[in-house]
Order: structure tokens, then sequence, then C-alpha cells
């Protein structure tokens, strides 16, 4: 029994750290600029292949194998520095005074493109990029062996949400995003740059995805439809959280991971299944979410 | 609808109904699921009448797609019009009860539900193998069609007819229902929904019975789907297939009832042939194209329209 | 003659604005009352009150002797009380004539029908004919995102109008009209409303409008009711009062 408790725990955990990076992204992003990006899952698709293209490369050189670990967050600026300025600049930017219907449906067709465009350089085939992964080996935590890559990468997520945090409360540009995600109407008032604060944090938000996916990278096989099935995942956490809300894109995660966990290992039918059955039930009960503070409009 | 068209649009259906003895097995195949995804689309259509975007009328095709499945496992039943009636009926009995919570939520919130709720269903589909035969999905054996089994040749070209006839009664239906008090009130919703309550009507039921029709019409799609393909899987409820819809909804437009079948119709023979010769760009082409369609028509053409002539006018 | 509508000390307060401070008026059936005041005296909340949108937090309001306090806006609407906005509330992408089946199908009780058209004759008719009262009858194929500002007002009023109700309640009907257009504007409402037995109510900031077409003024300040009476004695006698035009 404590054994069960143990693995879904640390599971969980390992899952959970996962979601956050990503979903951390898509609520900066929805807080600041008040967009539901669908395709922010492609960024973190980019992140995946820069990062496995990036190991890939490196590793046909011969230089120092703990280099490695440098290719990830290189890649993760790589996608947001160049694919986030284009994208807020070119596309979002224009949709700001539209209904968040057509910014929804934009999102969408951003998507699609960029489903289209990783197929066109990266082709269709699964990439494999396990250097990183198997370079630091397992530990045992009780009877069970896990690779250190996972712990690594909840210890990401955690300095991450760390970085961010201190970001946000302690430097000027941090608190004034977080008054664009007060009250975005009186921003301009106030005299904050909008336009530039809404490209930085746009590109805060896909470094984060293009971090999450980079991360994920050495641990799976790289291939199209990553980004699919990982933007639902994002939206039910972020709605479980609150949207727009960055605490409680820790506390989805956390919810999140853990319930996968325990279905996986107990109910394994439910696994899906419950997850989205909780988003529903969040959106219906208390759509703000746990930590939210979106308007929710309904009659 | 003007009587001009709707001459034309008979014309256009029998004609079509005719090319289904002409033209070859795969292309009659193509056109049928071609059809059912329109009917799907116009269910998108008619949400977004009402200014709401679904990201979850797969999960409606997908019901009616597994009901004819275990329909047809688990009583044995191998009608296929019974079929069709059965798995409408059960679409719009699930949308009756989901949308008593959906109604309630517009714009962002309506579309992350309805997300959730197709999410769900895939969920199921995906994980209770032993009954949903999990990814593999399930077998669907020829239906009879009107009591006769027909051989496999001619089966192709009478589901066809049958898909046919399907699209033209729900076209005439949604028209009718378009044009009725309740279908213009669908558009005042999009439009201003204060006006409406202060009318005297209710919003919520304007929405929720409109949801219920776009899912029998969802349904109805899935339905013909699994019937012309003789398989389901759990694909069919994932969201970037109820994604597909919305895409075709917005290439094809909203403000004809036949908009949504044009588009199904050129979306899927383009992506046939696009899947051989361009495999990697013509969804990205279709991408850029509707980003171009949100920027600058949201609304369509027909505004353009009317500001050439009043402004001539003033 | 009988009272059509009477509020009781309502009160409600939004933070810390006490929007309505105790508002006791009584209306009676066919009048013309005219309501000024400055900014933020109350004057939209009181409408807003009336026609069930927001819900005073004490007092009671009744029309037609039946207690209307805290319903929801459909119910009120449908048992007579209508109202027109500050920014005239249509369907913009329907055409003028769209717009007032709709609100005659509402009329009649049947806009949740699902097969039979809204152009039916039955229909049709009656609302050409509330149109053309308001001189909207060529416009009737426009969509209303086409019309002008006077006549968009005049649009809002007649759909008001489509319900047949007994009190009318217009929020700042000459808003945003030219000078030259607000008395035609408000002849041709008065001269519908008035024959039909319709009781009353107009926000206004214009005072020549209020002199002209109120037989009884209020006037609001600090959302209480500081004066009431014949438009000339209370406007021409209640000098300390400012009016602040919009």
């Amino acid at each position: 029994m404590l054994d069960t408790l143990v693995v879904i725990g640390t599971d969980g955990l390992i899952y959970a750290a996962w979601l956050f990076l990503i979903a951390l992204g898509l609520s900066l992003i929805y807080g600041v600029l008040r967009v539901l990006n669908i395709a922010h899952g492609s960024f973190y698709a980019l992140g995946a292949y820069a990062a496995a293209s990036l190991i890939g490369l490196y590793g046909q050189r011969d230089f120092w194998p703990y280099g490695v670990y440098l290719m990830i967050p290189l890649a993760a600026l790589a996608v947001g520095v160049v694919v986030g300025p284009l994208v807020e600049r070119g596309i979002l930017r224009w949709m700001y005074p539209r209904e968040p219907v057509y910014q929804l449906l934009a999102t969408y067709a951003l998507f699609l493109i960029l489903e289209d465009l990783t197929k066109l350089i990266w082709g269709v085939d699964p990439i494999y990029a396990y250097a990183p992964y198997t370079l630091l080996g397992d530990v045992s935590i009780g009877d069970i062996t896990y690779p250190w890559y996972s712990l690594l990468l909840i210890g990401t997520a955690v300095v991450v949400g760390i970085l961010v945090s201190v970001f946000i409360r302690r430097t000027r540009t941090g608190r004034v995003i977080v008054a664009m995600i007060e009250d975005p109407e009186m921003s301009t008032a106030l005299g904050i740059n909008v336009p530039r604060m809404s490209v930085l944090a746009f590109s805060m938000g896909t470094v984060l995805a293009g971090l999450g996916g980079a991360m994920t990278a050495p641990m799976i096989a790289v291939m199209p439809g990553m980004g699919a099935e990982v933007i639902v995942l994002a939206f039910a956490v972020i709605v479980l959280g609150g949207l727009g809300s960055l605490e409680g894109a820790a506390v989805g995660a956390l919810l999140i991971g853990f319930l996968r966990a325990a279905t996986v290992h107990l109910f394994p039918v439910l696994e899906l299944f419950v997850i989205y059955l909780v988003m529903a039930l969040v959106l219906i009960l208390r759509p703000r979410g746990l930590w939210g503070r979106a308007e929710v409009r309904r009659l | 609808m003007k009587p001009r068209w709707f001459w034309f649009s008979g014309l256009a259906f029998v004609g079509l109904g005719v090319m289904g003895f002409v033209l070859p097995r795969w292309t009659v195949f193509l056109l049928s699921l071609a059809l059912a995804r329109g009917l799907a689309a116009l269910s998108v259509a008619l949400l977004m009448r009402a200014g709401l975007v679904s990201f979850g009328q797969s999960l409606f095709f997908a019901t009616g797609a597994y009901v004819a499945a275990f329909t047809v496992r688990l009583f044995g039943i191998r009608e296929a019009t019974v079929l069709l009636v059965g798995a409408v009926v059960v679409s719009m009995a699930l949308a009756a009860l989901a949308g008593l919570w959906i109604a309630r939520y517009r714009e962002i919130f309506f579309a992350m539900l309805s997300l959730a709720f197709t999410m769900i269903l895939y969920g199921w589909l995906l994980k209770a193998y032993w009954i949903t035969g999990g990814t593999d999905g399930l077998r669907i054996p020829p239906p009879t069609v009107l009591g006769v089994t027909w051989s496999v040749d001619a089966l192709r070209t009478v589901l066809y007819e049958v898909t046919l006839a399907c699209t033209a009664v729900a076209l005439v239906l949604i028209h009718l229902f378009l044009e009725s008090p309740l279908g213009y009130a669908v558009r005042a919703v999009r439009d201003n929904e204060v006006r409406l309550e202060y009318l005297g009507s209710s919003v919520w039921q304007v929405i929720y019975w409109t949801y219920i029709l776009a899912a029998g019409l969802a349904g109805l799609g899935g339905v013909l789907t699994a019937l012309n393909v003789g398989h389901v899987d759990p694909q069919l409820a994932y969201w970037t297939t109820a994604g597909e819809f919305v895409f075709i909804t917005l290439l094809g437009g909203t403000e004809s009832v036949l908009a949504p079948l044009i588009g199904a119709v050129v979306f899927e023979f383009l992506r046939t042939y696009a899947l051989k010769y361009a495999p990697y760009t013509w969804q990205m082409a279709l991408g850029g194209m509707m980003l171009l369609l949100i920027f600058f028509m949201p609304r369509g053409l027909w505004t353009l329209r009317h500001l050439r002539f009043r402004k001539a006018l003033s | 003659m009988t009272v059509v509508l009477e509020t009781k000390s309502l009160v409600r307060r939004f933070g810390q604005v006490v929007a309505a401070d105790g508002l006791s008026v009584q209306v009676r059936e066919g009048e013309q009352v005219g309501i000024v005041g400055p900014n933020g005296a109350g004057k939209t909340t009181f409408l807003n009150l009336v026609t069930g949108y927001i819900r005073p937090e004490r007092g009671t309001i009744q029309f037609m002797g039946r207690d209307i306090t805290g319903l929801h806006p459909r119910a009120i609407a449908r048992l007579g009380i209508a109202r027109t906005f500050q920014i005239p509330q249509l369907y913009p992408n329907l055409t003028v004539l769209e717009n007032m089946l709709l609100a005659w199908a509402a009329r009649e009780g049947r806009i949740m029908d699902p097969w039979w058209p809204l152009r039916r004759t039955a229909w049709v008719e009656p609302a050409m004919d509330l149109l053309a009262r308001f001189g909207l009858a060529e416009d009737a194929d426009w969509p209303t995102y086409t019309l002008p500002e006077g006549k968009r007002k005049l649009l809002d009023v007649a759909l008001a109008l489509a319900l047949g109700p007994r009190l009318l309640l217009m929020d700042e009907p000459t808003s945003g009209v030219s000078v030259r257009e607000k008395f035609p504007l408000m002849d041709t409402l008065m001269e519908t409303l008035i024959p039909a037995g319709v009781t009353v109510l107009f926000v206004e900031h214009d005072m020549d409008v209020v002199l002209r077409y109120a037989r009884r003024v209020l006037v609001f300040q600090g959302g209480r009711v500081v004066a009431d009476g014949d438009p000339q004695a209370v406007l021409t006698e209640v000098p300390a009062v400012p009016m602040t035009g919009s």
C-alpha cells in the first residue's frame, strides 16, 4: 500500500512538473493578453524538435558530454526569441481588438500552419535524442528505480517556478506584467508600453512552452501530434488552476499530475477520462478555477 | 432563400444522385464522407450563428458513429434506417443532457467546455477497450438498406444515395429552422443578448434547443461516416476532428446553409489530392487562408454588398 | 386614474456610491414624465431597477398594483414594461424589418417556434405599419448597422412599442441626435405613444425637450427625488441644482 502511494506520489510529481512547464506559459499569455493560445502546443513541439536537432548535432561532435544539457535551454530560447515576437507582432497584434472567438480561431489556424511547418522541416518520422536522458543514469527510491532525468525535470520545474515568481514580484517589469493581468484597460492609461510588454510576455510564454518541449525531447519519440495532445492537457491544467493565474498553473499541474498517477496505477481505464471530467466539472461549478480571476460570461 | 436557388439546389442534388451511378467507386466514397463531414460542419455553423464556437461537435459525431456500431453488435440490428434514427436520437438526448450546463456559457468558456466534453468521450473510448475496441475501434458489418442486403459493389452506391438523401433532408430542415422565429433569435443572440432578454425571451432556451439540433446534425454525420467506412475509432471524438469541422465551416462560410457542405466537399478532395502531391504544405496553405479570412472578412462578403449600395444612395 | 408604477424607498449601492437612496415615485396612467438631474444622480439606475436589470437592496416596485421587485427583465418585459436605451440596442446584422418581426414574434409569445417562417403575412403587415409610423418603412430591408443615429433611436422605440407595453421608459431619447432633429424625433414618438395610452417616463438632459414634452418633471439628485411637479415651475424655481448636460 505504502509502496503504491510512493509510486503514485513520485509519478504524480514528475507528471506535474512536465505539465507545469507547459501550462505556465499558457497561463501567462492568457493573463496578459487575454488570448487562449492553441498554438502553444505547437511551440512546445517546436521546442522538442529544436532540442532534438541540437542534441543530435551536439552528439556528432566530440564535445564534453555533459554540455549536451545546454542544448535544452538553448532550444527553448531559440524558439521563444524567434517565433515569439514574430507571431505576436505579426499575427496576434491584429487580433486584439476583435472578439475572443476570432482570436481563438486565429491561434487555431496558426496551430495548423505550425504543424505542417514542423513536418516540412523535420519530416514525419519519429526523432530520438536520448543522450541527456541516459547520461545521468538511475536512482532507487525504495524498490523502484527512477531515471535521474525525471528528478531533473522536477528540479527544473521548481527552479523555473521560483524564477518566474521572483521576476513577477521583485522586478519592475514583472510588476508591470501583473498590472496588465489585473487591469488591462488601466494599463494604457498608466503609460505602460503595452505593445512592448505584450511581445515580452508572449515571448516569455513561448520560451516556457519551448522549454517544456525541449526537456521532454530526450524522454520520448519526437513526432507529429505532440502539440495536439499537449494543448488539451494544458487547457485542463489552467482551467483547474484558474485562467491567468500563475500560482494556479502550479496547483492545477499538481492536482492533475497526482490524479493521473493515481488512475494509471489504480484504475487505468479512467486515465484520460477523469482528467477531462474534472476539467468539465471545474468549468461548470467554479469557472474561475481554484485561483483564478477571469471574468466568466454566463447568464 | 429565393425560389431560384431552391430549384438550383434541387437540381444539383438530383444531378449528384445520378452521378452516384456514373462516377468511379472511390469518388463516390469520398463524396459520401465529404457530405457526412459537411453535416458536422453545418452543426458548427449553426452554433456560430449564435456566436458560439464549438470545439466539441466531434462528441456527437463520435456518438452517432459508435451508437451505430453498438446497435449492430449488441442488438444485431443491421438495418441502416434504424441505425440512422437511433444515432440521431441518442446524440440529441446526449445534447439535451450536456446542454443543461453548456448553454449557460459563451465564448472561451463555451469553447473549452465543449472541448472538455468531447475529450471525456475520447478518453473513455480509448481506454475502455474491452467495450469500445480501444485504438483499434470497432468494425461495422455492411448494413441492410430498406431491408435489402446489397452486394458489395451496389452497397457503395446505395449508401451514397442514402447519404445524399439524408443531407438533402437535413438541409431543408435547417433552412426552415433558420427562417423561423427561433432561427432568427439564434442570430439575435449573437448580435445582442440583452435586447433579446428585454423582448421577454430566454437566451438560454434559444441556445439550448439550437445545441440539441446541432447535435442531431453532427450525430447524423457520424453515423453516415460509420456506415460508409464500416469502422469506428476513438479518433472520431478527438478534438482535432472537431477542429476540422470548425476549419471547414470557416472556409465555406456561415451565411448560407449550403456553404459548409460545399466547403466539406472541397476540403475532402483537396486533402486527398494534396496528400499525394504536397503532403506537408496544403494544411499550412489552408491555415494561412483561414488567417486571411479572419483578418479581412470576418462577416463574409455579404456585408460588403450592403455597404456599397448604401453609400451610393446617400 | 390608476397608478401604473409605484416605487417605495428603493435603495441600491454600488460599492461606496449610493445610486438610489430611498426613491419613492408614483406615476399615473397616461402621464408623460420627464426625469432630470446631474450625472450620477441615479436616473439610469432608476430605469435599471424598474426594468429588473438590477435588484434593489431595499424597497419595492409595483406595476399595475403587482409587486415586481426582483423579477427578471424577461418577466418584467412580458408584464408590459418596455425600455429604450441611451445607445440603441438593436440587432446590427439583421434588417430593420427582421428586428421588428422578432419583436412581434416575442409579442405573440412565438419566438421559440422552430419551423414556421418568421416572415408571415399576419406579422409582416402590423410590423410594417409600426415601422411606417416611425418613418422607417423604406429602410425595412437594410441591416440596422447601416442606419443613421436618429433612425436607430426611432427603431429602438418602435421595437419597445411592438410589445404593446403599458409603460415605456426611455433613456435619453434625444442624446446623440442633432439639434435640428430633436423636436421632430420627439414629435414622432409622442404622436404614436400618447394616442395609444402608453405611460411614458423619459430621462433627458435637454431642458428644451423636457419643457416641451413632459407634463410633469422629477428632479433626481444623489439618488433621491428632490423636486416633483409641473416642468415650468420646477425647472425655473430650482436654480440651485446644476443641470450639467451629458
